[in-house]
């Protein structure tokens, strides 16, 4: 009897060692699953999956990477000089205009002339660059050349500027507007925060009675548990219009709103991580300043503020963390264009925001799918430094009690 | 040397009108919802599914969809969560284990909830082929809400004093039996606070079941747990940003958002009314 | 002169002080003794207001610095404190430079110039005896100054704001003897300019250093003499039950 319940305790004693590394665990899978879907991108050709570009045999171009094909189809490039080519006009060649330059009876009953006659209408065009299905593709044929289909490179995901999945012939993963969106929403929304949540740390910790800390207290748990998305609608709701009506813009929906919900969100935390650090100043350092005759204010700024600092700088990055992070109140008030971020007062598209929006759209396991979970790596990076940074900080905080 | 003080007397102004504005905005925003939903709000809105394109009707598949995800999430998170804090708190001792696990436990909980959404979507929706299921966002969402359970599940078994577990062991009782007969009873009503926080928490969640549970429109309800669900948050944005009609939608928007608000901070206030309640009762032990 | 006139002070409902009259001269030291949680800390601390710090404190009486009741609502608090430094029972430098610790209460009362600052800065440091070991390291932290330095850089601290009493909370119960025999010489220089008052738990240092001893118990001023008289001939038997040693 005894020996069995030994047995028994030894077996939950393994299980309880075990859960004790569930979250590591969770962590591993999520890097394992975020990296292995999203690293597939730059698996992927830079061209639309199934299609393959072709040129005249005279050609010298070989590659073209996924920006200079879409300039190519958007007639914004117009020479093969700028690609290191002759000088000769570019014909972008789509693969449905065959059927302006020939009849249907030439194509065959059941299209099987058809590779012949893209074949002669490539080799008879000197600059054409055409876009055209791999089953038709006129491979072999004379005067024609078909383009290495490159790979998405890592330079195009974070150097690109231009973030278009759905472009055809080339679909563009460019992640810098995006990037750039989530920081600026996430700064602004900061430096909003920052002097305001510092201020009420100071406030709670320092100048408030003990009845007006109790209220506060809750106050900011009760706005630190309001759903996000919650803070999306009313931002839509509220802010969005006001802003538009304020500062007399088209739309409403702008960085600025964005920041301004962040802000809100992030408040609870730096509120709360400042204040912890501002009171656990040691009443030494207080009492010192003031028998020096200082006023209280001077030792809040002079002393407690300076003493407290790596907790606030802490807060800081924890309000960044939460601010980069957010997704459905980002989404919801933000307007989502997908370009460089000129203004505050302009459209924006976070990296977050991006993943929601589309990633119900992307077909699983194609190129614009691995884009968006390779965003969520970034994302997860980003986040990860964020933290590890958070709780440096805050080590070297305990590491300075004397 | 007036100016010091002036300068003190303009400061101190300043932080305590900051303070209102802290407090001013979260009236705003509670009020705001409570004026414009409190009115749509009625026993039919609650009971019934939408009608007419959701132009009409009410939230109830969404209500008992958020439900079922609260159930699912709770029985993944629940007991992984304090065998978890029972190993760290009582087992592990205070090496580099135990830091380590700690630092890797407050890492899960700073990482955005979308990337627990791609995360579910990749290995329960896809790779174990749940689909789009109340079982796939309740792993997702058990596993968000871990840090929490833990965290509060540490702080509930440090909390009993070690007292209680010498005298325990002193009387020959091992020590799983120790900790399943003294420790876990006198911490259970923290570890509960716990679990309640976390329903709070997972309640309001909406990126993480956009791609692993969340139905746009699914007027019946589910019958198994492989099953699409709709849930509140996800309603609330879907209605609020993508109705054919926003200005008919508006109401239904304001009285989801209303629900949601008092589900998440209903649970919220039950929380931190059962810790100062027990929070007492520990005390005058 | 600093004169305490029916003192009666409370902690909420803990009645802390009870009823002292006491008369301290300028440029003596005074001593106060007594066993720990008797009121001679609380007591000195009425001499800069720092009891105005604590939640549910309470004050009847009257406190008087060269004829004014420093609690009455004309007197501004932080002028008082210029005016009667402080040092404290650990050695509580700012996470400052050296420099920077000393020209603190400078700054603080809106000095600016620094070529003053600069120079009341070495005064200070040669009035606390700590000048030469410090002198080429003024842009150092404070904390890397052992104990009994931090100490003195503390009083250093005090003296730079030219303050005409010196209180001393147990200043040196946290140092080693070294350090407080440093301490005690400086104390005794340091009479010549100011008024200074010492709190202390070790009979011996009440003996070494100071003119006149007050014991305290248990709230009450027991005796208040010179300190000749105190440790050779007290007039209670109180006193001399605790001089012996014969109080826990």
């Amino acid at each position: 009897m005894k020996k069995i319940r030994k047995i028994l305790e030894r077996f939950v004693e393994g299980i309880l060692t075990v859960s004790g590394a569930i979250t590591t665990i969770t962590i591993l899978l999520i890097v394992v699953f975020l990296f292995r879907e999203g690293l597939g991108l730059f698996n992927s050709p830079s061209v639309e999956k199934g299609y393959n570009l072709c040129v005249n045999a005279s050609n010298p171009v070989l590659h073209l990477s996924s920006v200079d094909i879409m300039e190519i189809f958007d007639y914004e490039a117009t020479n093969w000089k700028e690609f290191g080519g002759a000088d000769e006009e570019i014909v972008p060649f789509r693969f449905e205009e065959i059927f302006d330059r020939y009849p249907e009876e030439e194509m065959g009953e059941n299209y099987e002339l058809l590779p012949v006659r893209l074949g002669e209408a490539i080799a008879s065009t000197p600059g054409i660059i055409a876009f055209v299905p791999q089953e038709y593709t006129p491979e072999g044929m004379d005067g024609v050349k078909v383009l290495l289909n490159d790979k998405i490179t890592p330079s195009d995901f974070f150097g690109g500027k231009q973030w278009i999945p759905t472009a055809t012939p080339a679909p563009q993963f460019g992640t810098l507007p995006l990037i750039l969106g989530t920081l600026l929403v996430s700064f602004v929304a900061i430096l909003i925060a920052l002097p305001l949540g510092l201020g009420v740390a100071i406030y709670m910790s320092e100048l408030a009675s003990n009845r007006m800390r109790s209220f506060l207290k809750p106050t900011i748990e009760l706005l630190a548990g309001i759903p996000s998305v919650v803070y999306g609608f009313f931002g839509l709701v509220v802010l969005v219009p006001l802003i538009q009506k304020v500062f007399n813009l088209p739309v409403g929906e702008t960085a600025f709103a964005g920041s301004i919900v962040l802000a809100i969100m992030a408040l609870p935390t730096i509120i709360t991580v400042a204040e912890d650090a501002m009171r656990n100043t040691p009443r030494a350092m207080r009492e010192a300043s003031l028998a020096l005759g200082a006023t209280h204010w001077q030792t809040i700024y002079r002393v407690i503020i300076p003493y407290a600092g790596s907790g606030i700088s802490a807060a800081v990055v924890l309000g960044i963390g939460r601010a980069i992070g957010e997704t459905m109140a980002v989404l919801m008030v933000t307007g989502n264009a997908a370009v460089m971020p000129h203004s505050l007062f302009e459209p924006v598209r976070t990296i977050p925001a991006t993943i929601a929006a589309e990633l119900g759209e992307a077909p699983a396991g194609g190129p614009h799918y691995q884009a968006l979970f390779m965003l969520g790596c970034v994302l997860f990076i980003i986040t990860m430094i964020i933290s590890v940074t958070a709780e440096a900080i805050s080590k070297r905080e305990s590491n300075k009690g004397l | 040397m007036t100016g010091k003080r002036t300068n003190q007397k303009i400061a101190f102004w300043i932080f305590r009108i900051l303070g209102l504005v802290v407090v001013a905005i979260l009236f705003w925003i509670l009020g705001f919802i409570i004026y414009h939903g409190a009115g749509v709000i009625n026993w039919k809105f609650l009971t019934t599914a939408p009608t007419d394109g959701m132009t009409g009707g009410g939230i109830f598949p969404a209500i008992v969809g958020t439900f079922c995800l609260i159930i699912g999430s709770m029985i993944v998170a629940f007991p992984l969560g304090v065998m978890s804090a029972i190993y760290t708190t009582e087992y592990a001792g205070n090496g580099k284990i135990v830091k380590f696990i700690r630092v890797m436990t407050n890492n899960l909980g700073s990482i955005p909830s979308i990337i627990f959404g791609l995360f579910g979507m990749a290995l329960f929706v896809n790779t174990l082929g749940f689909g789009d299921s109340i079982i796939a966002g309740s792993f997702t969402l058990g596993l968000l809400a871990l840090p929490l359970v833990i965290r509060t599940t540490e702080e509930a078994l440090k909390a009993v004093p070690d007292s209680y577990r010498t005298g325990s062991l002193a009387l020959g009782a091992t020590k799983l039996q120790t900790i399943w007969r003294v420790v876990l009873p006198s911490a259970f009503p923290n570890i509960t606070t716990g679990l309640i926080l976390s329903i709070g928490r997972v309640s309001g969640e909406t990126a993480p079941i956009l791609f692993t549970a969340a139905a746009y429109f699914l007027p019946k309800l589910p019958s198994s747990i492989y099953d699409q669900v709709m849930a509140l948050p996800y309603h609330l944005y879907v209605i609020a940003t993508s109705g054919t009609d926003l200005e008919a939608t508006r109401p239904i928007a304001y009285g989801t958002a209303l629900v949601l608000i008092i589900i998440v901070l209903g649970m919220n206030l039950l929380a931190s009314f059962m810790r100062r309640h027990f929070g007492k009762k520990v005390k005058t032990n | 002169m600093i004169e305490a006139k029916n003192i009666d002070f409370y902690y909420g409902d803990f009645h802390a002080l009870k009823n002292i009259n006491m008369v301290m001269e300028d440029h003596t030291v005074t001593a106060f003794i007594g066993p720990s949680g008797c009121g001679k800390s609380t007591f000195l601390r009425l001499f800069n207001r720092m009891n105005d710090l604590i939640p549910g404190a309470r004050l009847e009486g009257e406190c008087l610095i060269d004829g004014k009741n420093i609690y009455d609502k004309s007197v501004v608090v932080d002028e008082l404190r210029k005016n009667v430094g402080m040092v404290f029972q650990k050695p509580n430098p700012f996470p400052k430079s050296i420099f920077e610790n000393v020209a603190y209460g400078l700054r603080v009362n809106g000095v600016k110039d620094k070529a003053f600052i600069a120079q009341k800065v070495e005064e200070s440091l040669k009035g606390a005896a700590l000048w030469e070991e410090v002198k080429d390291k003024l842009k150092k932290s404070a904390y890397e100054l052992s104990g009994g330095q931090q100490q003195r850089l503390c009083i250093a601290r005090a003296l730079a704001v030219s303050p005409s009493i010196l209180l001393m909370d147990e200043p040196a119960s946290a140092l080693d003897p070294i350090s407080t025999s440093k301490i005690e010489e400086l104390i005794h220089s340091l009479k010549n300019d100011y008024t200074i008052v010492i709190v202390t738990h070790n009979m011996q240092q009440a003996a070494r250093v100071s003119d006149k001893t007050g014991f305290f118990m248990l709230g009450e001023l027991v005796e208040y003499n010179d300190t000749k008289k105190m440790f050779l001939n007290p007039d209670k038997v109180q006193t001399q039950n605790y001089i012996t040693g014969r109080f826990g």
